[in-house]
């Protein structure tokens, strides 16, 4: 299922302000950040510290106001279209099948609708989506939906994915069961990932680094090294090592939140 | 009535279902379903006619000021083989003019969602042109494109357009912002988006516009035919009044005739609402 080589990803001094009444407000305050490629990276931070702003930026969404962004060493200044983007509520459109909402990146890039069909059906079977392929959106559960999205993201065939919390309106069960199944599914589709979450487990679990940041303005409070061995299990949450690792980022996460007032 | 819209199960009780496609209704449970809603209406519309009945045959009111029910209904057949081409010409007049006013309601809804420019200058216009009596500007429409098809069908979409576009402006703008962002991340044309995301969410408002608007349709068809035409209902009803003596069993037999075409127009449109949208969940 190798959709394509993956792409590095750095973010260099960007800063986004918004204009608000008289004054503005900065969302971002000269941002860092690097993901090699096919490197697991998560931003993790409290609302309101400018994890979705970044992602709008790095998705082409939005222009930042200052610094650049570079995909493969490049920077495109219009990188609409240059990575797959999963956006926090799943966004499948409810008129379409769930196999009908999984091609539209291909659709919407030029290839029949009939012919998207048949490259997407037998990875349908392989999500465990198959059976639901005619389904409507609204018969699904949370989780399958949340399948269908994230496999709308890869079968974009991106070298670049964006996961804008991905598993953040899901039950504690079903969302720990989705991240394992995310964490094996990425490590046979091998592209890049940017995750923001806010979740510190899920950030440990599913990185191999993870960027600290602090809100108004938001910038990078610390960046965080997790190598622990892959593939990873639930049952590694456990373990010493992970335990310390989610410790030492609880640590930086209030460290970050003081230090901000 | 059951043409409206089956309101959506809520969120947890389609979540029980689990991924699996909810069971239709079997045809007997939807005709029960459908005798259930339907029967206290057209009871109490039956038992309306029948006092009107009983009243005008126990009093023996004089049936040229005022036929009771069953005297109209029986009149109207009689006269089948008049009133049948009138209710053709009105019939074309009214669907040729809903089209229109569809086509021209698309064109300016996307227009107006697509373009802040429109969205700023036209849309308060069209609103402010709502204020217009348009039955005033009926006479007008005649003397300015003739007694023929034209000027009822000008007339129509006059009276049904607002609904529709109004209904489409507020549908296009309801499309999910997340999908909308979600195409551009895709590199979606602006046609792509319109066709995928906002047109697709436009439409049960779209329907419901479309439902006020053709409750207008006959109505409107019949005041210009008043004012200046040559067949239709309107002008059954007018040569039934000037009629000597006075036939009001035939005026009163077109009135029912048209609440009845109106009704089954406003049907058809809730069965074409349901055939556009079938991922709409069933209740």
């Amino acid at each position: 299922m190798n959709l394509g080589p993956s792409a590095n990803l750095a973010v260099r001094g960007v800063a986004k302000r918004f204009p608000a009444g008289e004054g503005e407000v900065v969302a971002l305050d000269s941002v860092d950040l690097f993901a090699a490629a096919g490197e697991f990276v998560s931003l993790i931070g409290p609302s309101g510290c400018g994890k979705s702003t970044l992602f709008n930026v790095v998705a082409g969404l939005e222009r930042p106001s200052r610094g650049q962004v570079l995909i493969n060493d490049v920077d495109l200044g219009d990188r609409l279209g240059a990575s797959a983007y999963m956006p926090q509520h799943d966004a499948l459109l409810g008129w379409r099948t769930v196999l009908d909402n999984v091609v539209l990146p291909l659709e919407v890039a030029g290839t029949s609708r009939k012919q998207a069909r048949q490259r997407a059906m037998p990875m349908l079977e392989r999500f465990g989506l198959g059976e639901f392929a005619e389904a409507w959106p609204w018969q699904l559960s949370g989780g399958m939906r949340q399948r269908t999205a994230f496999l709308r993201t890869v079968i974009a065939g991106q070298p670049l994915m964006l996961l804008d919390e991905p598993f953040g309106a899901l039950d504690g069960i079903t969302r720990a069961d989705l991240q394992e199944w995310l964490s094996e599914v990425w490590a046979e589709f091998g592209a890049t990932v940017l995750l923001v979450t806010h979740d510190i487990t899920e950030a440990v679990f599913l990185s191999d680094r993870v960027y600290v940041m602090t809100p108004r303005p938001g910038r990078v409070a610390c960046v965080l090294d997790v190598k622990l061995p892959r593939p990873r299990r639930l049952g590694q949450r456990e373990d010493e090592a992970f335990q310390a690792l989610e410790a030492r980022l609880r640590h930086e996460l209030a460290a970050a939140m003081v230090s901000s007032h | 009535m059951t043409v409206l819209a089956a309101p959506r199960p809520a969120k947890s009780a389609a979540r029980t279902v689990l991924g699996q496609p909810a069971p239709g209704p079997s045809a007997v449970r939807s005709a029960g379903k459908w005798l259930r809603t339907a029967s206290p209406p057209l009871l109490l519309m039956a038992a309306g006619l029948a006092i009107w009945q009983l009243v005008v045959t126990a009093d023996s009111i004089n049936p040229q000021l005022l036929p009771g029910p069953w005297l109209i209904v029986r009149s109207t057949w009689d006269d089948r083989v008049d009133i049948w081409p009138a209710i053709g010409v009105t019939t074309e007049e009214a669907v040729l003019g809903m089209a229109v006013a569809i086509l021209v309601a698309v064109v300016i809804a996307v227009s107006i969602d697509s373009f802040r420019s429109v969205r700023g200058s036209l849309y308060p216009v069209i609103v402010a042109s709502q204020t217009v009596p348009i039955i005033a500007l009926a006479p007008l429409v005649l003397v300015w494109w003739g007694f023929g098809l034209l000027p009822k069908v000008i007339l129509v979409a006059l009276f049904s357009f607002f609904p529709i576009t109004v209904g489409l402006v507020q549908g296009l703008g309801s499309a999910n912002p997340d999908a909308v962002n979600l195409l551009r991340t895709m590199r979606a044309s602006r046609w792509q988006l319109l066709t995928r995301v906002r047109l697709p969410s436009a439409l049960p408002q779209f329907f419901t516009g479309l439902k006020i608007s053709v409750t207008y349709a006959y109505s409107a068809a019949i005041v210009a035919e008043f004012v200046g035409g040559m067949q239709g209902l309107g002008v059954y009803m007018t040569q039934a009044i000037h009629d000597a003596p006075v036939r009001m069993d035939l005026v009163l037999g077109a009135v029912f005739v048209i609440a009845l075409l109106t009704i089954l127009i406003f049907v058809l449109v809730g069965m074409i609402e349901r055939v556009a949208m079938p991922w709409r969940p069933r209740s």
